[in-house]
């Protein structure tokens, strides 16, 4: 997995997950996004135009995220989606719990 | 940055005819370390061959993906708690509308009828216990062996 960041114009933190975000690697995700709120950045949006798979334990990881963001009193939204991930998120109601967009754009207007 | 594997990761993969075997055209075997470092080359290494030389939608590859995953890392993590003097066995017969995934481990095994067959649709946000769920939801059929330490996922091509 290969994680980049970048830094809208309205402030959020975009962070482009590229590969699989499974047990083996799920920790980076988590690892990452600590550091980034420990440096004082509270808004996130995570895109996975790039992601391939999501297996359960990738999933368990973003729900820990959010509510770790939402403790420090930040934000995190999702973006990028294909129908296969969205199906995932369909199934184990977590579409319920995040703020879904098509795009980072999309995503973006919504903060 | 990930953690060294703490020992050589080691994929066997053979390919072989099966005969006497009316329904498996092959069989591909697998002998997967305990380290979940090693699941998502696996994944990669048995989605190839399951899906060699038949056309598969996307959908069938994602699935196949991501119930493989899972019932790896609860083989590895559940069964086998991750202990390096055990391994999981993967076997995986390929017929000619549908895959018949084995995945075994060396643990004691589970009762997997006490698992909820659906999410508590009240609690989406705990943090695990998605694994079999999904599973369940990304294959056409699951079984398992007596003992709890061995699943067989069914995967049609199409």
């Amino acid at each position: 997995m290969g994680l980049s960041d970048a830094k809208s114009s309205n402030g959020v933190m975009i962070v482009r997950v590229e590969g699989q975000l499974v047990v083996g690697n799920r920790n980076e995700l988590k690892e990452h996004l600590q550091g980034l709120l420990e440096k004082g950045e509270r808004r996130f949006l995570i895109d996975f135009a790039q992601t391939g798979y999501i297996d359960s334990s990738g999933l368990g990881a973003l729900v820990a995220l959010a509510r770790k963001v939402r403790e420090e009193g930040g934000d995190l939204r999702l973006s990028g989606l294909n129908e296969d991930l969205r199906s995932l998120f369909e199934l184990t109601k977590l579409d319920t719990l995040f703020a879904i967009s098509e795009t980072p754009d999309q995503a973006l207007a919504t903060f | 940055m990930t953690a060294p594997h703490t020992h050589p990761l080691r994929l066997c993969v053979r390919r072989t005819p099966v005969p006497g075997e009316i329904r498996a055209l092959e069989r591909v075997v697998m002998r997967v370390p305990s380290e979940v470092d090693c699941i998502e080359e696996a994944v990669a290494v048995l989605t190839r061959h399951c899906l060699s030389g038949a056309a598969a939608s996307p959908k069938v590859r994602f699935r196949l993906q991501v119930a493989l995953s899972d019932a790896l890392a609860n083989a590895i993590v559940r069964g086998n708690r991750e202990d390096a003097g055990k391994q999981v066995y993967v076997q995986v017969d390929l017929l000619p509308d549908a895959v018949n995934i084995h995945v075994t481990d060396e643990g004691d095994g589970f009762d997997h009828a006490s698992v909820a067959e659906a999410l508590d649709p009240q609690s989406p946000d705990l943090p695990s216990g998605r694994g079999l769920f999904l599973i369940r939801h990304m294959v056409d059929d699951v079984h398992f062996n007596t003992q709890g330490n061995s699943i067989c996922m069914t995967l049609r091509r199409q």
